[in-house]
């Protein structure tokens, strides 16, 4: 199989991912929007040397992905492409910053390296709390979830066909490769002077055929407005995740639990 | 209850693929459109549900098709396209068959029920929870004439509904629309099939009508059927 079928697959996986039966999965998709959005500000937020602090938060993606069955290689597999591009933003940190803040034994590590990785770290733990949202909510639930909350129809209705867009415009890639391959044997991916009329033809193909989706959706009487399963009532675990988390993130942004962890037991084995 | 009068249709100005075309298709007909490969069926068909322009008059129920009218001409017939991939576009089939029914104002409850039904009218209760991009080309096709169905429209038009289908499931279609009462309106090269639903035949040829009258008449009718591209049914033959 191919690069583009593959990718047809995977994103099909997704929503198999999504599908899924978990405590994470039955969790109100609000309560995840909020606490994932929550979980991303705090993140960010934290000083470009504050490693320690950053490392705590990693335990809500570890405790995410062991409780929802999803494994954390899946997560790393499926991000591949996007992974290095967030490690390179802070690959020039140490060559800019060069005074040692921190010493582990003898070795000074400079500024410039524990900026880089707090960076680093950063991006990974986002991509990783938004992975983990997007596999255990469906799409449709999440809609429904936003417009009960008087999102915009127009908007969600865009998100959603959007979303939905991007699985029809890799099909059709999918579809052309594999009708070149089959007669250009032996070649190795698309010939240069057939790119212009490939994208040209995949332009037309994919608007064509989400043309056509539209008009069966119109003739089946849609208006404009989905019209969703019902949300789930919020229960108290929901209302707990989404309040508790975010708080809790909040307190490990301001008081560096690393640092009060690492004097408690200094302390302990000072006092014998 | 389907009126063309002098209707002429055209992708491109100048060169109409169809034209003067006149018929009526009254309540509870079930008329089998038959021609060549590009003839003008599926574009015949867009014309009626307001999916392209066309010059003359048509009109669905004394209604003609104009854009104000769309919504209540769409509810009144259901279209089964020629490619079920368009067709599809909920993730799996029980959404897929739901969303129409679910549009038009019925209750979740109802709609669940209605779905259940025409699966099992079908016989397709196993595809229930199944992927709309994880099943085969033709359980595709049941699926999508069952997204038709689940409107219960008052005319159904299918374009090539057995296309793609195995002999068993082929026959399941055939004995479906023979048991519905509704108007319908069925394309196909098909021609046993249309013989075996369809009291009459509206035959397509050289941009218009080439012959409208019952299916035994015009299917037998060796010369015609030659002339236009086509071949007697087996049955005839
Ligand atoms: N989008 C389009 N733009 C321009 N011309 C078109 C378009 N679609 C179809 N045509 C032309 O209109 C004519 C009628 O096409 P149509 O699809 O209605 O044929 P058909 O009878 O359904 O054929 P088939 O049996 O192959 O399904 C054909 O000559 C075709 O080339
Ligand atoms: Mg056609």
């Amino acid at each position: 199989m191919d690069k583009i079928n593959r990718a047809a697959l995977e994103l099909r996986e997704m929503d198999d991912l999504a599908a899924r039966q978990s405590p994470v999965h039955s969790l109100h998709p609000l309560a995840k929007l909020v606490t994932t959005i929550a979980y991303i500000l705090v993140t960010v937020s934290f000083g470009k040397y504050d490693l320690s602090g950053l490392l705590t938060m990693a335990l809500y993606p570890i405790i995410l992905f062991s409780v929802s069955g999803i494994s954390m290689r899946t997560c790393f597999y499926k991000l591949r492409y996007v992974l290095p591009l967030v490690c390179a933003v802070g690959l020039f940190n140490p060559f800019f910053d060069k005074a040692p803040i921190l010493y582990i034994g003898k070795l000074g590590a400079s500024g410039g390296v524990i900026s880089m990785i707090t960076l680093m770290l950063k991006g990974v733990l986002c991509l990783q709390a938004s992975f983990l949202l997007a596999a255990t909510t469906q799409m449709d639930a999440l809609c429904a979830a936003l417009r009960k909350i008087r999102v915009p129809g127009m908007l969600v209705t865009m998100l959603l066909l959007t979303y939905r867009y991007i699985s029809v415009m890799v099909d059709e890639v999918s579809v052309m490769t594999t009708a070149y391959k089959l007669r250009a044997p032996g070649q190795k991916g698309i010939h240069i002077s057939a790119w212009g009329s490939f994208l040209g033809q995949l332009l037309l193909r994919s608007m064509d055929r989400a043309d056509e989706l539209y008009v069966s959706m119109q003739l089946r009487g849609f208006a404009g407005e989905f019209q969703y399963a019902d949300v789930k009532r919020a229960e108290v675990r929901d209302w707990l995740f989404a309040i508790l988390l975010p708080a809790a993130f909040i307190l490990l942004r301001y008081c560096n639990v690393a640092e009060l962890l690492g004097q408690l037991l200094s302390r302990g084995t000072g006092a014998i | 209850m389907i009126c063309f009068e002098n209707v002429s249709i055209a992708y491109e100005k100048g060169s109409p693929v169809l034209s003067g075309l006149s018929f009526t298709i009254e309540n509870a007909e079930a008329v089998g459109l038959i021609g060549a490969n590009g003839s003008g069926k599926t574009t015949l068909m867009r014309v009626l549900l307001g999916l392209m322009p066309y010059e003359g008059t048509v009109t669905v129920d004394g209604l003609p098709v104009r854009k104000e009218n769309l919504r209540e001409i769409r509810k009144k017939i259901g279209l089964v396209l020629q490619n079920s991939d368009s067709q599809m576009f909920m993730p799996t089939v029980y959404e897929d068959i739901m969303f129409a029914p679910l549009n038009y104002g019925m209750s979740r409850e109802e709609a669940e029920k209605r779905t259940d039904d025409v699966l099992e009218k079908l016989g397709l209760t196993e595809l229930k929870h199944r992927h709309n991009h994880k099943i085969s080309g033709g359980e595709k096709r049941m699926a999508a004439i069952a997204t038709v169905l689940a409107m219960d429209p008052e005319a159904m038009i299918m374009d090539e509904p057995t296309s793609a289908l195995d002999p068993y499931n082929r026959r399941v279609v055939i004995n479906t629309i023979r048991s519905l009462p509704n108007t319908k309106l069925i394309a196909s090269h098909d021609l046993d099939m249309i013989l075996d639903t369809c009291d009459r035949v509206i035959l397509l040829g050289g941009g218009g009508i080439a012959a409208d009258g019952p299916a035994e008449k015009v299917l037998q009718d060796r010369e015609l059927l030659e002339t236009n591209r086509l071949e007697l049914p087996l049955r005839y033959q």
